[in-house]
């Protein structure tokens, strides 16, 4: 099935069945328990997950293959975002021209950008994408406030002329009437699971784009793509243009983050330009590599770490700290209270950049790196000093 | 002729923020090979150094003054900082009147040690990896100080006044001859112009004239043979990265009274000293020091209301455009020399 290998078929299926099966997954405490704030298992966060798991995917076949390290893709996303919302101010609420077309839009621009920043490769092609996306994000504030509605930010208005809408289609998004915020709650005993129509949408679409990278990595295109990445002089010696390949790697990446950006939009029809501003090009940057550039799972993987800390860290405040080491004598409780609550609430900024911090220092392969290492060490305790020649291998 | 004059003084001021941190952008560069995305940071911190002093300065032990009320009829609280306590209510406000230039002397100590702190404890290890790497960690490093920052400072701008002796502006116009108030310029930002100015010069005195400053151009340009004669030029590039975090810090303390500081400022400023140092070229000091006047007195023509009308949005993207015209026409930026970052 599918023309794949093994491995690469046996990670597809456990990343479909967790994508199927996260509104357990991640609602692992009893609703009412002390516990419950650890959950993830909400539509929003849920969405968030695959919605930037879809981001970084796309970001990784450009810099996990080819190496260039874009400081743009926000701006994707951001162009995507708006030609979904304007499909649903021209069309109808319905998602998918939205997504189509921010599929399109975005594939388009990444075009556009890519042919003028791949003419130069290294720092200089990272502060290409950067001054172009940034360009972009300043004007989608100042001149392009017609389109995209200044700082504002663009949203679906009733006089909008929906020209496809009937009397009594839905005004929120759906797909051919499946409204996206729908969801069906299961109710187990003192658990909750809720399982959202909008994360099903999201999540089946996550699984694809990742088939789909995964058909890349294996690809003559994705081995001709790290070959650019291992000595793009060498290829161009042998009478090789290697431009055209690493401007496909681009356009396909800024595709996968205009679906996102649509994505992201057909959840909440809105979209600003904060959006695009290079910091959060820097955020999918950091999902990468924290999970792992170059590897297959690790986008998806840094996605998630990041987006669930981000929401947990910054759930936790003083009261919830005081709660926790009240069975401390007060001085130490005081003292570690001082010192944890620099990390949490809205300091969880400053627990990502350290572990970015130490992640790029001591694990440059990310997250993925660090679980293949452990595994590796309990399987050599294991089966003592027996190194099977399968073991060296990468399990991407 | 006044207005396009008046535009130039304009650009001066961001123009010289940019030359004093691209400088210190190159510097670092141009010694340790080191990408540093931390430099913004470390002009943030420089700015502050300005809001501390002059926090610390103003001190101050409340005491209830019977004689006046406050509107609800209580005795009046009345803050007085522990200097004019001191040395007398006169010489101590005039002390924390002077926060700001005050705080160069105290800035200068600090950056340094907090860029040697950098050099040591993190940047050394990245000298043999790629340039992504030492991009990230730096980025990481940013993120970190930002938010060290925004902890213990707050997230709203601090609004930190020049001296009384510099508020207010001047007509340059009359100076050159013409109408009076044709060109009105803020003196603060003219001391602004001539310490950066300053800084500069002193730097490439100190590169020009000084055995130490010979040793370290020898460096940059062939570090291994330098290391071969016996010089321990590491040492010398740490300290020069030392230099380069006070220049960038100083940079910071005086910028305080034009723009209040707030924890994102030297993210702001990170991106566009950047294409400042790749438009004048890497590992070039006087290019990086000509782009960042330029640029700035460029953002500051195109911000005049005739050209926006000419051009919508330009002041908005000028640099940007600017910096990409140049890095597709000239690879090596305005003044790079051969065979640094090339591709």
């Amino acid at each position: 099935m599918f023309n794949m290998e093994k491995r690469d078929k046996k990670l597809l299926i456990i990343i479909a069945v967790l994508a199927l099966l996260a509104p357990f997954a991640l609602n692992p405490f009893p609703t009412d328990s002390a516990m419950a704030q650890f959950n993830a298992g909400y539509p929003d966060l849920m969405q968030r997950f695959v919605i930037f798991g879809i981001f970084a995917i796309g970001f990784n076949i450009l810099f996990g293959l080819t190496g260039y390290l874009s400081f743009g893709h926000a701006a994707f996303l951001g162009v995507g975002s708006y030609s979904a919302v304007w499909m649903f101010k021209l069309l109808s609420m319905n998602v998918v021209p939205a997504i189509f077309l921010s599929v399109i839009v975005a594939g388009l621009f990444s075009l556009v950008v890519g042919y003028i920043s791949l003419r130069r490769s290294g720092i200089y092609f990272s502060i290409l994408t950067l001054a172009l996306a940034e360009m972009s994000f300043r004007l989608a504030y100042s001149v392009l406030t017609p389109i995209t509605n200044g700082e504002t930010g663009l949203q679906v208005y009733t006089n909008d002329p929906q020209i496809l809408m009937g009397p009594d289609s839905p005004t929120v998004t759906h797909l051919f009437g499946l409204e996206m915020r729908s969801s069906y709650t299961l109710d187990i005993a003192g658990w909750s699971f809720d399982f959202a129509v909008g994360y099903y949408l999201s999540a089946i679409i996550m699984v694809a784009a990742f088939y789909l990278s995964i058909r890349i990595f294996r690809s003559p295109f994705g081995l001709m793509l790290r070959a650019v990445k291992s000595n793009q002089q060498r290829m161009n010696y042998t009478g090789l243009n290697t431009r055209p390949y690493a401007l496909a790697a681009f356009v396909i990446s800024g595709m996968y983050a205009g679906l996102a950006g649509g994505l992201l939009a057909s959840m909440d029809p809105l979209a600003g330009a904060e959006r695009m501003q290079w910091t959060a090009s820097g955020e999918v940057v950091l999902m990468t590599i924290l999970g792992g550039a170059g590897t297959l799972i690790g986008p998806i993987v840094g996605a998630g770490f990041i987006k669930y800390f981000e929401n947990i860290f910054s759930k936790i405040n003083n009261s919830v700290l005081h709660e926790w080491f009240g069975f401390l004598p007060d001085g130490l409780e005081n003292g570690v209270i001082w010192v944890l609550e620099h990390f949490v609430g809205s300091g969880w900024h400053l627990t990502l950049g350290l572990l970015f911090m130490l992640i790029v220092t001591f694990l440059p392969g990310g997250l993925v790196e660090g679980g293949q290492r452990i595994a590796k060490r309990l399987r050599r305790k294991g089966a003592d000093d027996d190194d099977a020649p399968g073991n060296k291998t990468p399990a991407e | 002729m006044d207005a396009i004059l008046l535009q130039i003084l304009n650009g001066l001021d961001k123009g010289s923020a940019y030359a004093l941190i691209a400088l210190g952008l190159t510097l670092i560069f141009g010694t340790l090979g080191v990408v540093n995305f931390a430099h913004g940071a470390l002009f943030m911190i420089g700015a502050f150094c300005a809001v501390t002093v002059q926090r610390l300065l103003s001190f101050s032990f409340v005491t209830i003054d019977e004689t006046k009320t406050d509107f609800l009829g209580n005795p009046m609280k009345v803050k007085t900082p522990y200097l004019e306590s001191w040395f007398g209510p006169e010489l101590g406000a005039s002390i924390i009147d002077w926060s700001v230039p005050i705080a160069i002397l105290f800035c200068i100590p600090i950056m340094l040690l907090v860029g040697y702190i950098m050099e040591r404890g993190l940047i050394k290890h990245f000298y043999k990896r790629p340039h992504a790497d030492q991009i990230l960690v730096t980025f990481g490093l940013a993120i970190v100080l930002q938010e060290l920052i925004k902890h213990y400072y707050g997230a709203n701008p601090i609004p930190t006044p020049a001296p009384e002796a510099f508020k207010g502006s001047f007509d340059f116009g009359v100076l050159m001859g013409f109408d009076p108030n044709a060109i009105i310029y803020p003196v603060w930002r003219l001391v602004y112009f001539g310490f950066s100015a300053v800084i500069i010069a002193a730097v490439f005195a100190f590169l020009q004239f000084t055995t130490f400053g010979m040793v370290v151009r020898a460096g940059m340009a062939d570090r291994e043979t330098v290391g071969l004669l016996g010089i321990n030029i590491d040492k010398r590039f740490t300290i020069m990265f030392g230099i380069a975090a006070a220049v960038a810090g100083l940079a910071g303390v005086m910028y305080a009274p034009i723009n209040s500081p707030n924890y994102h400022m030297g993210m702001d400023f990170l991106v566009l000293s950047f294409v400042v140092v790749v438009v004048g070229g890497m590992g070039s000091l006087p290019g990086a020091v000509l782009a960042g006047f330029l640029l700035g007195a460029l953002e500051s023509f195109s911000s005049m209301n005739e050209v926006k009308a000419l051009l919508p949005g330009i002041d908005q993207i000028i640099i940007y455009v600017v910096a990409i015209v140049i890095l597709l026409a000239r690879p090596r930026g305005l003044m790079g020399r051969k065979g640094v970052m090339e591709e």
